[in-house]
């Protein structure tokens, strides 16, 4: 184990830009949540310096790979990655002086490639049709085929992505609600802020609440159906008090409503964890936390916005 | 007039666990009803209700965006190979 502790990771990133990572701002809700029985509060990750909340767990995987040595400067860090995690991951890679190499779905949209690019980062396109399925497969077997060569920081296995959540997020929600957040609602993609915030604030009486797509074929970028996809090492269904699914129009149909109504401009993962969240508030009450995972300004060149 | 359609994993509990197939038509319209004659509820998948593209699904005939040339209008030319992609995927 690595032994990360948030001020071991303060103290690494001290005077670069690392160290504004997470301490994102937590807003209510208040047109989107007139008249529930539930107070709704957003936790805006797009605040951070690499645009989303995978920022977290791309810090805190690059450093357990160092505190455990097995990041040397000859080696190359990989992984596989659609998107948030790619840009967050060549940030820190950037800072931290190591080579990056990514693989992603080719026909991803081009201002991920760009921004992965712009950090300095290598881009490993697989084919499209198997999506991030087939980028882990892709980095499963650069992983196995050259050991020396890469250190395959794998996302969906690796604990220091929930650990980032568990010390980060979790107590960063309970501080900014005055510990009086009742419930939390999150998207499941690697699961790791599910896992992590689930092990830091259910043990205070939080009641977890895992959101995924309705549909194999969907919308909701970083999110997983889990029946049908390649299931992350990190995730444990019991994390999570209430599992609930979103269906991708009701989660564009609120990131717009978020932008227009609160000033919030989502990506649609957002906008589906917010959908979500107001259906819990309808029917409980309480102090409901959601997390909004980045910006709809990655999203410009797809069709979602037009 | 037979074209070649290849599919995402996601839409294999529609075909019955096909990624690979062949229809005809003539525009990409004509490809789908083809396809849902055969897979029942295939064409409710990729279009939206009133008949377009679905927003999170981008469709390539050859090496060219449907959007670009009339979306489900967009004609398909014999012998062309036609990829359904999921525009986003999970885990990021």
């Amino acid at each position: 184990m690595s032994g990360l502790t948030p001020q071991l990771v303060r103290e690494r990133v001290r005077g670069t830009i690392l160290e504004r990572i997470g301490e994102t701002p937590l807003v209510p809700l208040h047109r989107i949540g007139a008249g529930l029985r539930g107070e709704l509060w957003a936790k805006i990750e797009s605040a951070n310096p690499g645009g989303s909340v995978k920022d977290r767990p791309g810090l805190w995987m690059v450093l357990a790979a160092e505190e455990e040595g097995r990041l040397r400067r000859s080696r190359t860090v990989l992984d596989a990655t659609s998107g948030n995690t790619g840009v967050a991951l060549a940030m820190v890679c950037a800072v931290r002086g190591h080579a990056l190499e990514l693989c992603m779905p080719d026909k991803a949209s081009i201002e991920r490639k760009r921004i992965i690019r712009a950090f300095g980062a290598k881009l490993v396109l697989t084919d499209p049709l198997e999506g991030t399925d087939g980028a882990i497969r892709e980095a499963q077997r650069m992983a196995a085929a050259e050991r020396e060569r890469y250190v395959y920081v794998d996302q969906y296995s690796n604990p220091a992505n929930p650990l980032a959540h568990q010390l980060g997020t979790g107590p960063e929600i309970w501080e900014q609600t005055a510990r009086r957040v009742t419930h939390f609602v999150a998207g499941v993609g690697t699961s790791g802020t599910i896992v992590g915030v689930s092990a830091a604030l259910r043990p205070k009486g939080v009641r977890i609440v895992a959101v995924q797509p309705d549909d194999p074929l969907h919308g909701i970028e970083g999110w997983k159906h889990m029946p049908t996809a390649i299931r992350p090492a990190i995730w444990d269904e019991r994390a999570a008090d209430e599992h609930r699914v979103m269906a991708t129009d009701e989660a564009i149909a609120m990131a717009k409503r978020l932008a227009r109504e609160e000033g919030i401009f989502s990506g649609v993962s957002g906008g589906a964890a917010v959908a979500s969240a107001v259906a819990v508030a309808r029917e409980e009450s309480g102090r409901i936390v959601v997390l909004i995972a980045d910006g709809g300004e990655r999203y410009l060149s797809t069709p979602l916005w037009e | 007039m037979p074209v070649t359609v290849r599919l995402p994993g996601a839409l294999r509990d529609v075909t019955g666990g096909e990624t690979k197939l062949t229809a005809s038509g003539s525009t990409l319209r004509a490809v789908i009803a083809d396809i849902d004659r055969r897979h029942p509820g295939f064409a409710a998948r990729v279009l939206d209700p009133s008949g377009g593209l679905r927003s999170y699904i981008n469709i390539y005939i050859g090496e060219e965006d449907a959007r670009a040339r009339g979306g489900s209008d967009a004609s398909v030319p014999e012998g062309s190979e036609v990829m359904v992609i999921p525009a986003m995927a999970g885990g990021r």
